[in-house]
Order: structure tokens, then C-alpha cells, then sequence
């Protein structure tokens, strides 16, 4: 029976990855365009800057939170960049650092915001927050997008841009990233104290666990995942473009959602994002394709929301009932 | 028609557990048949799949002799089985009417509602309650007492022939209990079945007819209330002697662990002084709203305070959060398990670490083989009944979570421990296993602060006791004095002068 149930546990731990496979392999069919290895790594350099938001989206989900700035936080760090360059700063470790200083430092005001000002919720304080960096971003751009080439600072699109053999350096870094989160979620105390705050904040506080500062941290890090997105952005589209972000938070909620995250907190695992951000990719690039438009694409997208979280829930109910099974025998 | 409702050889599974195991129970018309059980014994099972909430997976339900299916809730109403729950049905900001008519609301010709006739029947099934009751009123402004009548007015409305009650008393007051036992005769008298599901003996012996005894889920007896007492049912229920409830061992008393002077928070605390010694059960009694919650979670941090000291080992601290009083050595079971001292959706193993994080930790990665190791000797020592440690805590019962959340503090090295109402709605085998880990507590020389409404076991298993009302220290009484009795202690919750006062 154990032996049954840890298979039974896989598949269900895997059944992102397992749609994301019948995907690649109906749309392999489907056009003889799809199943390359450039286009592949096409797909993955797509997905890199989802999948940082993502991995920044996932830790505030956990808590039972959400941060609907990330896209323009993300995005205003781009643009940083690219004014930065316009006054003359060439140095790129300056304009890399400054960017995601200040991406950080929005992420450690949405948690202040959430913990010190004790707003109701963070989707009211991060929905203000996003629209002022959006703002912020259209004004010190003027509105207009600046070209990062032949500017003497290509080097900080090194990371968006650069390739190893076709594979993508953004995606090598996401994968490092990646691993550092899992890391740090699973086996560090901040990382479990995460899960716990988002489980039962109010026990949390009361096991002497600072739930205020484990907050502020989170929002802190979602920040700092803004920030390294915003200079791959930079290296992707070799523009700062103050209107780029319009999709990204809800592209993350929805990757997250995908792999297994949940409103409600305390759940979520690094690796299931890092499967949504890529499904969502797929599907993006597999329509594109076949022709289809836009539009199309946001349809199935949403389908394919729904039906994760369907499937989500169906999967509770079926463990419950395999247990209820399991013990009659 | 022998029984009006009977419920035979009924078996329900859940995950993990077998709920209902080939359970039995007859209901006579117009009799208060009592059920009681531990914890956990399936009594809330057994409600459920009464009322239709769940569905029975072996068996048979009998309403007046003929055979019935119920698959969903409303099945079981139209059958004539109502429930008034613990937790009130109630939507407070509707009136007595909507919520006597909620879901079967009448409509007059045109569609609408027809409140007029609605207002009249709801009338008057309040009167049939004994109570003359204007039906536009606002329930949420009615007494708790007033509310479960609505309740049970939604049953008599619906012409119910089987009235459960689970804990009906338990939230209400002395007046509002003694109105209600009437009422429940009243029913009686009329016809109306009662299923009378209570913890308190005393109120069985007072109004049942006839009790059935459950535990594990299963039918252990069913017997005249005239033929059993108080011994004979707790035995029934616990399926074994249990000897002495309160396995009381004395420690050896040492200098002042904790003491707290003139603390002082406005409206709540007033002036709280008192110190508490290592190797010592110190009990808190009180009314409840008395305050003495209230000065542990200021003692723990867990609220401001307006004023007031509070000294460890003589060592002047300020506990601004729980985080400072855990380092200064304070552990606080809290009242509310579920809402304060766990995490559910978690594994028993982080729930036991919770507390202490760090002696688990180094360099900031947790150390897996020391928390397995001290997770499974908790469950060990604790006798937490579960499959492993990596089981959902909310899947437990409430005596199993509750050692869990004791487990929780004993892993964090504390000198003092405050347990605030450690065994509120755990079974009594789980009880005694609690007051041993007391017992354990006092005897390695560490303090035990006990918070607890239940006299016996303030009265069984403290050293001292200390009496508080409306937020002040009423009395404290010693466990060789004289005044070591209900009477004198109850004298002082109620605002009553003992000799021995001293603060």
C-alpha cells in the first residue's frame, strides 16, 4: 500500500509537469514548427521573466498575500536603467544595482505598508502600488521608450540577452534562482516560517515567531525577484518601455496558481510555478504558431486557469476518498 | 410505531478513522433520550448523518418504522429531524421571522414575500416556546438563550419529530439554562422527540428519560436514566476505571519563578499582583470575563499593557511580544488551540518546533534528523495517537491536538508554564495524560501557571489558587487552608469577602 501511495503521491505532485508533456506533445503534432530546439529555447527565454516574477508572486501567495505591483515594479526597474543611461551613468553595475535597489526597496514598502500601517489587505496596498509605479515609470521615461543599443552599456543586457550555445543565460539563471528558493523554503527556518505565518499567522506570533518581520521580508524578496526580472526585460527587448508590464502580475498569479499555490496560503512549491510559468509559455508560443491571435491566446489561458485549479480540487477530493478506500480494506 | 426515529448498524467511514462503527440508537416518540461520549466517540458523526450532513456507508435509518435514505440535509428535515447545533445557525443581522423561514420563505400571489403571514406563524411558534417575542426583531440583538430558542422555533415550525441538541447549554447562562430545560419538557409533553447530546452529567440526570453511552463509535449502552450514576456512566464512557481523576503529585516548592506587580491595563486589568513558585501548581479561577486570560496574554506579551512590572527569577523583563517572553522562559498554551496554538494545514512534526525554531536550526537551515528525532519522541512520550509525524494536524482529534500544542511548549525549555484552560474539550483520558505532564513540570521544579473554569480541576490540581473578578485579584487561597473548597472560591468570583484576603 505505501508503495502505491508514494506512486499515487508522484503523479499527483506531477500532474503540472504531466499536462505540460500531453502539451508539447499535441502541439508537436499539431505544428511541425514547434518541436526544435531553438524554438524551445525560445519558449524558455520567454518564460525567464515570468518565472522570477513567479518565484516573487509564489512567497507572497504562501503567505495568504498577493502583490499586483510586481509587473510595474518590475518594469520600473527597467526603466531606471534605461534614464539612468540617459544621464550618463555607463557603468552597468551601478545602473543593475540601483535597479533593483530600488525594486527592493518598493517590495520592503509593500510590506510596511501591510505590516506597520496594518492596511486590510495587501491587494488594496499593492494595487496602489502599482499603479504608482507605473506612473513612475511613464514619467521619468516621459512616456517615451528608450533603446538600450550601442549606448555603451550592452553589458547589462548580457544577462536578458546572451546566449550559451543557444541556451539562454536568463533561463541558467532562473534555474539558479530556482534552486536557491527551493533551498530556502524547504530547509531554511525563514523559509518554514513563511509557510507558517500564511498557515495560522495569529499562532505563528503566538509561538514567539515575528510574523510583522517575516512579512516584511517576504515583500522584501518578491521586490528583489522584480528587480532581477526588470534587467533581463532590459536584455530581452533592448528597450525601456514604461507600458511593458500590463500582463505580468496576472501571468504570475497565474503560474503560481498552476503549480499548486493557493489564496488561501500555506501552500506552493517553487518547482510547480516554474512548471506553470512554462506551461503558460507554451501555450503562448504554440498558438503563436498555429496563427492564432491574442486574443485566442488569453481565452486559453484562462481555460487553463480554471481548469488547474478544477483539477486541484477534484485531486483533494480523490486522495480523501483513496484513503477512505484504502482503510475499508 | 415503536421508535420514531431508530438508526441500525450504521457504519461510517473517514479517512483514517472508522466515525460510526455498526452504531445502533432507538428514539421513542416524546421521550429526552441524553447521548454522551468522549471526544472523538462520533457523537458529532452520529448527529450528522441524522441530519442528512453525511451520508451513512452501512446500515439503515428507520423514521417511524419505514426505511429512509438521506442524501442530502433537506431529506432529513422533511422526515421530521431537526438540530439545533452548538454553533448557532443563526444569520444575526436578519429577524426572527427570515431566519424561522430562511429557505422556505412564504410568497403571497404576486410572487413577493408575504410577511405578514410570515410574521404571524413565527409568532407563533415563539409562544409555543413560552416566549412572547415581537418576530421583527433583529436576532443578533436577542440573548444567546433567545437565539437557540429561534432555533429550535425553526424546528417546532417545521413540525419536527426529532429535536437534536448538541451542548445546548453550554454557552448560556444559569437562568437561560433552566429556561431552556422547560422548554425541552414543554416539547416533551407534546410529542417531540429530544436527542439531548451534552458533556454535563448533571443536566442528564436532570431531564433524560433514557441515555445512550457511545465510545469509538460504537453502542455501549442505552439505559434508563433511573438505573445509572454518575460512576456507572463515566465508566461507560471511558471503558475503564479511571481511579482518580486528577492524579495530583506535589513537587517541592523553590524561590518565585514569576512575579508580576501592579500590572494594569485600562478597562481589563486592575492593579494584578502575584508571584509564582517553582515546583507549584498556581490555579486561576474566575468567572469567565474575569481577567485572567487577559493577564497572561499581558504577562506573555501577547496584548500592551498600561502598567505594571514583571519580574523572572527576580530579574525585571519587559515582554513586548510573545518572542521576548519565550527567550525570558514564559510558555503559553493558549485557550484557543486551533485559532492560537496551532498551525493545521501543517505536519505535526513543524507544529512541535513551532515554538522554538531555533534550537532547531543551524546557521538558518533546519536540522532534519534532531526534529525528527525530538518529533518522535514527543509523539512518544505525549502518547499522541497519529500514523507519523508528517500527519496534518488538523486531522487529529482535539485531545491529540492538544498534546501536540503541549508538545509544542515542552520543546521550548521553558521555566514557566501557563496553561490557559488546558483541558477544555479534550476527552477524560486525554485529561489525565495532561495533568501528568503538569505533574512532570512541577516535579523537575519549573512553574505552572493553570488557568481553568472547571473548579474540580482547579480544586484537584493546584497548590494555590488564586481568584479573580472584573479584573482584580479577589483572593488567594492555599491548598491547606480552609477556604480550599468550591464555596469559598466561587464566594470570591462572585465579589464575596473571605477572611483570608490578601493581594
Amino acid at each position: 500500500m505505501n508503495i502505491k501511495f508514494s506512486i499515487k503521491t508522484i503523479i499527483s505532485k506531477l500532474g503540472p509537469l504531466l499536462a505540460l508533456l500531453i502539451l508539447c506533445v499535441i502541439l508537436s503534432i499539431a505544428s511541425d514548427k514547434f518541436l526544435s530546439y531553438s524554438n524551445f529555447m525560445n519558449i524558455i527565454k520567454q518564460a525567464s521573466i515570468n518565472c522570477f516574477i513567479s518565484a516573487g508572486m509564489l512567497v507572497v501567495l504562501i503567505t495568504a498575500g498577493i502583490d499586483l505591483s510586481v509587473g510595474f515594479n518590475c518594469v520600473l526597474a527597467t526603466c531606471l536603467m534605461g534614464v539612468g543611461m540617459q544621464a550618463g551613468i555607463t557603468n552597468p553595475f551601478i545602473l543593475m544595482a540601483g535597479a533593483i535597489l530600488v525594486s527592493v526597496l518598493i517590495g520592503y514598502i509593500n510590506g510596511n505598508l501591510l505590516t506597520r500601517l496594518d492596511l486590510p489587505h495587501p491587494f488594496v496596498s499593492t494595487l496602489g502600488m502599482k499603479f504608482i509605479t507605473w506612473g513612475i515609470a511613464l514619467y521619468i521615461t516621459s512616456a517615451t521608450p528608450i533603446g538600450f543599443k550601442n549606448q555603451g552599456v550592452d553589458s547589462i543586457l548580457f544577462l536578458g540577452s546572451k546566449t550559451i550555445k543557444g541556451f539562454p543565460i536568463s533561463f541558467i539563471a532562473v534555474i539558479i534562482a530556482f534552486i536557491i528558493m527551493h533551498i530556502f523554503l524547504t530547509k531554511t527556518k525563514l523559509g518554514r516560517q513563511i509557510y507558517c505565518v500564511g498557515g495560522n499567522p495569529e499562532a505563528a506570533r503566538l509561538s514567539g515567531i515575528d510574523s510583522k518581520k517575516v512579512l516584511r521580508i517576504t515583500y522584501t524578496i518578491t521586490g528583489l525577484m522584480c528587480g532581477i526580472a526588470g534587467i533581463i526585460l532590459a536584455g530581452r527587448v533592448s528597450t525601456a518601455n514604461a507600458n511593458a508590464g500590463t500582463t505580468y502580475d496576472t501571468d504570475a498569479i497565474a503560474a503560481c496558481i498552476i503549480g499548486g499555490a493557493s489564496f488561501t496560503g500555506g501552500k506552493g512549491t517553487i518547482w510547480g510555478t516554474m512548471i506553470g510559468a512554462l506551461l503558460i509559455a507554451v501555450i503562448r508560443n504554440g498558438l503563436n504558431l498555429l496563427g492564432a491571435q491574442t486574443d485566442i491566446q488569453y481565452i486559453i489561458i484562462g481555460l487553463v486557469i480554471i481548469i488547474a485549479v478544477l483539477i486541484d480540487v477534484t485531486r483533494g477530493k480523490a486522495e480523501a476518498r483513496a484513503r477512505k478506500m484504502a482503510m475499508i480494506k | 410505531m415503536e421508535y420514531v426515529v431508530e438508526l441500525k448498524n450504521v457504519t461510517k467511514y473517514f479517512p483514517g478513522v472508522i466515525a460510526l462503527n455498526n452504531m445502533s440508537i432507538q428514539i421513542r416518540p416524546g421521550e429526552i433520550h441524553g447521548l454522551i461520549g468522549e471526544n472523538g466517540a462520533g457523537k458529532s458523526t452520529l448527529i450528522k448523518v441524522l441530519t442528512g450532513v453525511y451520508q451513512l456507508d452501512e446500515g439503515k435509518i428507520y423514521i417511524d418504522g419505514t426505511k429512509r435514505k438521506f442524501q442530502r440535509p433537506n431529506d432529513a428535515r422533511e422526515a421530521g429531524i431537526s438540530c439545533v447545533y452548538q454553533e448557532l445557525n443563526i444569520v444575526k443581522l436578519l429577524s426572527i421571522t427570515d431566519n424561522i423561514f430562511m429557505g422556505r420563505a412564504i410568497k403571497s400571489k404576486f410572487g413577493l414575500l408575504d410577511y405578514d403571514k410570515m410574521h404571524h406563524e413565527a409568532r407563533g411558534a415563539m409562544a409555543a416556546l413560552g416566549q412572547d417575542i415581537d418576530p421583527k426583531k433583529i436576532c443578533g440583538n436577542l440573548g444567546m438563550g433567545l437565539q437557540q430558542m429561534v432555533e429550535i422555533g425553526k424546528a417546532i415550525h417545521l413540525k419536527s419529530k426529532l429535536i437534536i441538541m448538541d451542548e445546548p447549554t453550554s454557552s448560556l447562562g444559569e437562568k437561560e439554562v433552566a429556561q431552556l430545560m422547560e422548554t425541552i419538557r414543554k416539547l416533551k409533553e407534546k410529542g417531540v422527540s429530544i436527542l439531548f447530546v451534552s458533556h454535563k452529567l448533571e443536566e442528564l440526570f436532570e431531564l433524560c428519560d433514557r441515555v445512550t453511552v457511545m465510545r469509538d463509535g460504537e453502542h455501549i449502552c442505552t439505559k434508563d436514566i433511573e438505573d445509572l450514576t454518575n460512576d456507572t456512566l463515566i465508566q461507560a464512557m471511558v471503558g475503564r476505571d479511571l481511579g482518580n481523576l486528577f492524579p495530583k503529585e506535589y513537587g517541592e516548592k523553590r524561590e518565585a519563578l514569576l512575579k508580576v506587580t501592579n500590572l494594569k491595563s485600562i478597562g481589563v486589568l486592575n492593579n494584578v499582583s502575584f508571584a509564582a513558585y517553582g515546583g507549584e501548581i498556581l490555579g486561576f479561577a474566575g468567572l469567565v470575563g474575569a481577567g485572567r486570560t487577559e493577564t497572561m496574554r499581558a504577562i506573555f506579551g501577547a496584548d500592551p499593557i498600561d502598567g505594571g512590572e514583571i519580574y523572572i527569577k527576580g530579574k525585571k523583563v519587559t515582554n513586548k511580544s510573545p518572542k521576548q517572553a519565550i527567550k525570558n522562559g514564559i510558555a503559553f498554551l493558549t485557550e484557543d488551540r486551533k485559532g492560537q496554538g496551532l498551525i493545521l494545514p501543517q505536519s505535526i512534526r513543524n507544529n512541535l518546533i513551532l515554538a522554538n525554531m531555533n534550537a532547531f536550526t543551524k546557521y538558518g537551515f533546519l536540522d532534519k534528523e534532531m526534529i525528527e528525532k525530538r518529533a518522535k519522541e514527543n509523539v512518544n512520550s505525549l502518547r499522541i495517537k497519529t500514523p507519523s509525524i508528517d500527519e496534518i494536524t488538523g486531522q487529529l482529534s482535539g485531545g491529540n491536538q492538544q498534546k501536540v500544542v503541549i508538545g509544542k511548549w515542552a520543546n521550548s525549555d521553558a521555566d514557566i508554564y501557563i496553561f490557559d484552560e488546558p483541558t477544555r474539550g479534550i476527552d477524560v483520558g486525554a485529561k489525565i495524560e495532561v495533568y501528568n505532564v503538569m505533574n512532570m513540570l512541577v516535579k523537575a521544579g519549573k512553574c505552572v501557571v493553570m488557568v481553568s473554569s472547571e473548579l474540580p480541576e482547579i480544586l484537584g490540581m493546584s497548590d494555590r489558587v488564586i481568584v479573580m473578578r472584573e479584573g482584580e485579584i479577589m483572593a488567594e487561597i492555599e491548598r491547606d487552608s480552609g477556604h480550599f473548597n468550591q464555596e469559598d472560591i466561587m464566594k470570591a468570583a462572585w465579589g464575596g469577602n473571605l477572611n483570608e484576603y490578601k493581594v
